[in-house]
């Protein structure tokens, strides 16, 4: 049986949840322990394709420092994260960059992109 | 000797929220002062994302809010001194201050925003038996050192501690290729944030070893292993549940103390449990003018209560300059009753109170299915169910001012009730 004990992490209170597995219901998930719907639907995703955006650096020249904070714009499925970080790491830009900025785009085809969480100058 | 209206000391989110709102409320002459090259402070290493929840209501990481913050004051035309450390402060608001290009400086304040933040306890703070050897560090000097200047600090990494900083710390150095080895905590619960026990360790398989701790650390450049063991209720080691895990170094993420030096030198009274000023409503310390926000009054896990009460800060800071805040001898106290280890404010004029007074605590213990409950002196006037509240998650209580209007109030308690007492 398809059956997993979960906290929910959508907001400080986190519930403890019990998933199983449940084809007669829509989301194809019995959940309890949840307090509220969007702990829930956070289960079932969890169940079916979980997902975290990564927050790491890539190397940077020209800056004050040589690390520029990045992050996926969305999140991207939990088992391609250790695919997306070898990319991201053989990443090298130059200083100025501005926060937004495309750094990687469309990563392993899946329509997110690397972008900037921090303006760096040119020194 | 220059003069300014307000002068900022720390360019973290407290000090650039407090600036900000000053000068939104008619304070003109404003300086920010920062040892730091860059505004942000500790914000700047927290790559990861998870702040601006509930002010933003988005998930930003710690270099995107700290820059909405930056670019905001820019457009203020606030001053800034950076590179810039602040020596001394005395009761008179007067500041001794250094820098390479002005060199050493006085400067005469109105007032004066305490925003220096924490630091981070170190291995001296908690004395672990065992060798000196290199490959122990903070893990806030861990997440620098990755983070900002791109130097990975090992491969095979203890941490001790489970505080949100180990916790983020323990998947940054998992997706930069190390191997966590395990997270040992002291305590039978977790000071982290539960959303960081499940992002960051059990993605990532990390064993979680509460009511355990560090005894001994070995090698004799490098670290090569430390010898974990398991604690028994009064926290000691439990002999012969020693397990040695072979590593190359160890982080330790045993707590942050408000960086208080500057404090003590304008004669500001602290408090025993926060470590921090005492403050009351107005976010004023002991001494007249001078106030004090975020970590430096205690330490907050979400940076959006330190942007709320910085705010507060910056405002009455800019009153007190108009002459708007009342001194009062009529004060209420703030009482943390069982269950509860601190409140901030510790003090309430209710003459300054605008519509409501923020209560912000810390509760002992975890409890589950509990409520707080608010005493004016022994009358009960408020009770608010919980879920769950741990000492890692910082509870804010509302207060409406019209309760100290109606009558006179000595003292205000709180207290954890659990479910069916
Ligand atoms: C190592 C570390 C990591 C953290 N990680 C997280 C995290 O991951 N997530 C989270 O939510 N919270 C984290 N925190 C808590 C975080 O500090 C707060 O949420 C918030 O940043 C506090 O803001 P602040 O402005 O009070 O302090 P800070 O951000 O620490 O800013 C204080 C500023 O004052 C300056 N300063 C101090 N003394 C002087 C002086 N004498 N002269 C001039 N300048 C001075 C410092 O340079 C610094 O820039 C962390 C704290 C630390 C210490
Ligand atoms: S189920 Fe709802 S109440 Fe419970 S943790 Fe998730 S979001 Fe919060």
């Amino acid at each position: 049986m398809d059956t997993r004990e979960l906290v929910c992490i959508i907001c400080p209170i986190g519930c403890r949840m019990t998933v199983v597995k449940d084809d007669y219901v829509s989301l194809g998930y019995k959940v309890t322990g949840n307090t509220c719907n969007r702990g829930e639907a956070y289960a079932v995703k969890e169940m079916t394709n979980p997902t975290r955006v990564i927050p790491t650096t890539v190397k940077i020249k020209n800056a004050q420092l040589n690390r520029l904070p990045v992050k996926t714009n969305a999140p991207v499925p939990k088992g391609l994260i250790f695919e997306c970080m070898n990319i991201i790491n053989k990443v090298e830009v130059e200083a100025p960059v501005r926060l937004g900025d495309i750094i990687i785009e469309n990563i392993l085809g899946t329509g997110i992109d690397v972008v900037a969480t921090k303006t760096m100058e040119k020194i | 000797m220059l003069n300014y209206d307000i002068v900022v000391v720390g360019g973290g989110p407290a000090g650039l929220a407090a600036a900000i709102e000053a000068k939104k409320n008619g304070a003109d002459h404003i300086v920010v002062i920062d040892r730091e090259y860059e505004l942000g402070g500790i914000l700047q290493q927290c790559i990861h994302n998870g702040f601006g929840l509930h002010i933003f209501k988005e998930e930003l990481t710690g270099p995107e809010y700290a820059e909405r913050f930056i670019d905001e004051l820019k457009e203020m035309n606030i001053e800034y001194k950076l590179d810039t450390m602040v020596l001394h402060i005395n009761k008179d608001k007067q500041l001794s201050v250094i820098n390479t290009v002005d060199g050493f400086l006085k400067i005469q304040a109105k007032a004066i925003i305490l925003a220096m933040g924490c630091r981070e306890r170190t291995r001296g703070a908690i004395a672990i038996p065992g060798s000196r050897p290199v490959g122990v560090m903070t893990a806030g000097t861990a997440q620098r050192f990755i983070n900002m200047e791109g130097y990975m600090v090992g491969k095979k990494v203890v941490i001790l501690g489970s505080g949100d900083i180990g916790l983020i710390m323990a998947r940054r150095l998992t997706l930069e290729g190390a191997k966590v080895m395990a997270v040992a905590e002291l305590m039978p619960f977790s000071s982290g944030l539960t959303r960081n026990i499940v992002q960051c360790l059990e993605d990532y398989n990390i064993p979680l070893l509460l009511s355990h701790t560090v005894i001994d650390i070995k090698g004799k450049e490098r670290v090569e292993s430390v010898v974990i063991s398991k604690v028994d209720e009064n926290r000691k080691p439990i002999p012969g549940t020693e397990i040695e895990y072979e590593c190359d170094t160890l982080l330790l993420s045993v707590g942050l103390i408000p960086e208080n030096e500057l404090s003590k030198s304008a004669g500001i009274k602290l408090a025993q449990v926060t470590g921090g000023p005492i403050v009351n409503e107005s976010m004023e310390t002991t001494v007249e003018g001078i106030f004090a926000c975020g970590n430096v009054v205690h330490v907050h896990d979400l940076v959006d209560w330190v942007t709320e009460e910085s705010k507060k800060a910056g405002k009455n800071a800019a009153r007190f300059i108009k002459k708007e805040i009342k001194p009062s001898k009529e004060i209420v106290k703030t009482i943390p009753g069982e269950g509860i280890s601190y409140i901030v404010p510790h003090i309430i004029r209710s003459v300054n109170l605008e519509e409501t007074v923020d209560l912000f605590m810390r509760v002992k213990n975890v409890y589950k299915n509990a409520k707080l409950v608010v005493k004016a002196d022994e009358e009960i006037i408020k009770e608010i169910k919980k879920n769950y509240m741990a000492p890692g998650e910082m509870e804010q209580l509302k207060i409406p001012s019209s309760l100290f209007k109606e009558k006179q109030i000595s003292e205000i308690s709180v207290v954890v009730i659990k479910d069916g007492e």
